[in-house]
């Protein structure tokens, strides 16, 4: 697939927009036509060539652009990429990982090259090139964690694993659905997931922290999460509420279709090899519901997915006063017929 | 899923006895590729077809972390064991070809430790050679109290003292020698984390010292594998893929479900992780849980079991798996 990678915006103007072809590799979450939490892990194995699925950091035709709205966002806020001092080797097995399956899955874009721990990447889309020495921080102009997430979508939580939990030690957080690294930094498990609702009663985390705690080398894991945005904003951040909060009362009947957006996570979980941390890399992906119509399964479920969710969740999501307005409008997409199982788009 | 699924095909190039009861194997890719990095106190879990038999036995990784042109672990021989050192010994040379798993770390170092206290006993030396490569390339502080029976039977003990003198203290029984734990304990800086690694005694005795001191819970970390008990065999009726299995006398409740063709989880096979905990539907009889895993009062319920270490004498079992 040969990227044309767009000059667009995530604030301000907003001229986010998918192509066709992205339109199509969208990661839709829902696999029938209603939603409940589960501890929906699968193995993050390369599968659906063109898929978001098929690389394991997907680069796609928003790269430049996110990766310049992070930039912003960071000069803005330092306080979005923090690494407590006992995480910079996971910073390094990061920096590794990415950088290693980067120049395998896209050599045409990326090139890493290793003499023992002098090394030679080379960022072809960003124009970046840097030699420097693996485990020396004197040597790249940032911490490791911070040097190669701002050369990578979505957002990284890198997690300490020590007395059977999990610790948020360490991030970039720039594309947040509304949660803070700066309030979560030196939290566990079992603490930042506090405020969702309905999930501990169901023994949803007790059974998802044995799952990741007990993730492998060499056998990553993934999960969806989903929420709904108004306007493309990638920083729907709680530090920055009071200027994208207020944007959710300019949707309109009319609106609906290019202001209101489905944003969707794709979670993976990997195990760093020399720190034994986890490393959660959180990419979102944006469709205005104009573009998420075109494919009319899709159009369909997600009328009735939206209209038969629970209160609280679309309370927590953050999108139930609008939900009257995304539900009329979709229902006009929803013909009663019945969709197929999976989320892939019906063959045309 | 099965989590011991990320499996890597390897050859043994060296096999070193290291003394009358220790040998030492080195693992090379069959492709010829280079080995996953890890993290020191990590295991592998090795394959063995033992005349017909598979075994799967954990075993901690001892060479240098970074170097990842082999990996090398050193088996104890056990003669009262149910085979797996002894195959390992007695079947493994040079050119044999076998399937490890990737590295799984469940004897982490702590890495805000501001020091590192390290206690050893017998082939509970492996794990801290890693970690005291590891720590050592990162100027890492640590201290190793290492308890061994005899010059004869102290595997490691002259490479650890001459590379390693200020840090290493060797302890010989045959010289009634011991550690002074409690001076040992209450000499040490603010921060210092404490690892234990060795029978079941030597761990007992350093978690109940470091608590009557009042060390944290968090700061003392141990490990220790156990090795599935032999017992009567017995029989288990597998609900889900309907099918009745009998457990041998030298077999565990987890391989003679994995030997039934039924993909089980499983991380440690030592009764440790948790990975392979089983929902129980019925029984009638009485459980030997040989887990370190489970509470007293999921015990006491009857609702679970744990494959890979724990048996059961009586009528009928029957399990969700």
């Amino acid at each position: 697939m040969g990227l044309n990678f767009k000059d667009e915006t995530f604030r301000g103007d907003y001229t986010f927009s998918n192509s066709p072809q992205q339109i199509l590799r969208f990661p839709f979450p829902f696999h029938e036509d209603s939603y409940m939490y589960s501890v929906n892990m699968e193995p993050h194995t390369s599968n659906h060539p063109g898929s978001v699925y098929e690389k394991r950091f997907d680069v796609d035709e928003h790269y430049l652009s996110e990766m310049r709205d992070r930039a912003m966002v960071l000069a803005d806020d330092p306080l979005r990429c923090q690494s407590l001092p006992h995480m910079t080797l996971a910073g390094w097995d990061l920096l590794e990982l990415i950088m290693v399956a980067k120049s395998e899955d896209y050599p045409d874009l990326f090139e890493l090259h290793r003499d023992g721990n002098n090394w030679h990447w080379i960022n072809k889309p960003m124009g970046i090139e840097q030699k420097f020495v693996f485990l020396d921080e004197t040597t790249l102009p940032y911490g490791p964690m911070e040097y190669i997430t701002r050369q990578t979508q979505g957002d990284f939580a890198v997690l300490d694993q020590r007395d059977d939990n999990l610790w948020m030690d360490a991030g970039m957080v720039t594309t947040q659905a509304d949660w803070s690294l700066d309030f979560d930094i030196g939290m566990n498990f079992f603490e930042w997931h506090a405020p969702v609702p309905k999930a501990h009663e169901m023994g949803i985390f007790v059974r998802a922290l044995k799952f990741l705690l007990n993730v492998q080398q060499g056998a990553p894991a993934r999960r969806l999460n989903w929420t709904m945005t108004v306007n493309p904003l990638l920083d729907t951040s709680p530090e920055n509420y009071s200027k994208w909060g207020v944007q959710k009362q300019e949707l309109t009947a009319e609106n609906v279709g290019q202001k209101m957006h489905l944003r969707v996570e794709l979670q993976t979980f990997y195990r760093l090899p020399r720190s034994n941390a986890l490393v959660f890399p959180i990419r979102a992906y944006l469709i205005k519901m104009d573009e998420l119509v075109t494919v009319p399964k899709w159009g369909r479920r997600f009328h009735r997915v939206l209209r038969d969710l629970p209160v609280e969740l679309a309370t927590y999501k953050g999108f139930i006063d609008n939900r009257p307005k995304i539900v009329e409008w979709l229902s006009k997409y929803d013909d009663g017929a019945p969709t197929s199982p999976g989320v892939w788009p019906d063959p045309e | 899923m099965s989590a011991g699924t990320a499996k890597i095909a390897v050859t043994v190039t060296d096999v070193v006895k290291v003394n009358e009861l220790v040998t030492r194997f080195r693992f090379a890719r069959t492709d010829g590729g280079l080995m996953p990095t890890f993290s020191g106190g990590a295991h592998t879990v090795v394959e063995m077809n033992d005349h017909g038999t598979t075994r799967l036995n954990p075993y901690s990784l001892m060479s240098d972390p970074s170097d990842r042109s082999a990996y090398t672990i050193s088996v104890r021989r056990d003669d009262a064991g149910r085979g797996g050192s002894l195959f390992m010994h007695n079947h493994v040379t040079p050119g044999t070809e076998m399937v490890i798993s990737n590295p799984v770390n469940l004897f982490a170092l702590d890495l805000r430790a501001r020091k590192h206290l390290m206690i050893a006993g017998g082939i509970g030396i492996t794990p801290f050679l890693a970690q005291i490569k590891q720590l050592s390339a990162s100027n890492g502080r640590f201290e190793l109290h290492y308890s061994v029976r005899s010059k004869a039977l102290g595997s490691y003990v002259d490479e650890l003292t001459e590379h390693y003198t200020q840090n290493v203290h060797v302890y010989y029984d045959d010289q009634n020698q011991a550690i002074d734990l409690e001076h040992l304990l209450d000499g040490q800086p603010l921060g210092t984390h404490i690892y234990v690694c060795g029978p079941k005694g030597m761990i007992n005795w350093v978690r109940g010292k470091a608590e009557e001191l009042g060390w944290p819970r968090e700061a003392v970390h141990h490990e220790e594998f156990l090795s599935p008990a032999s017992g009567k065999p017995f029989e288990v009726k597998l609900a889900v893929s309907n099918k009745v299995i009998t457990v041998g006398e030298h077999q565990s409740l987890l391989e003679a479900i994995e030997a039934a063709g039924v993909d089980a989880p499983y991380l440690c096979r030592g009764g440790a992780c948790g990975q392979c905990e089983t929902n129980v539907i019925g029984y009638d009889g009485k459980f030997l849980h040989n887990d370190h895993w489970l509470s007293d009062e999921e015990r006491a319920s009857g609702q679970k079991i744990m494959p890979c270490v724990s048996r059961f004498e009586g009528k009928t079992l029957v399990l969700d798996r």
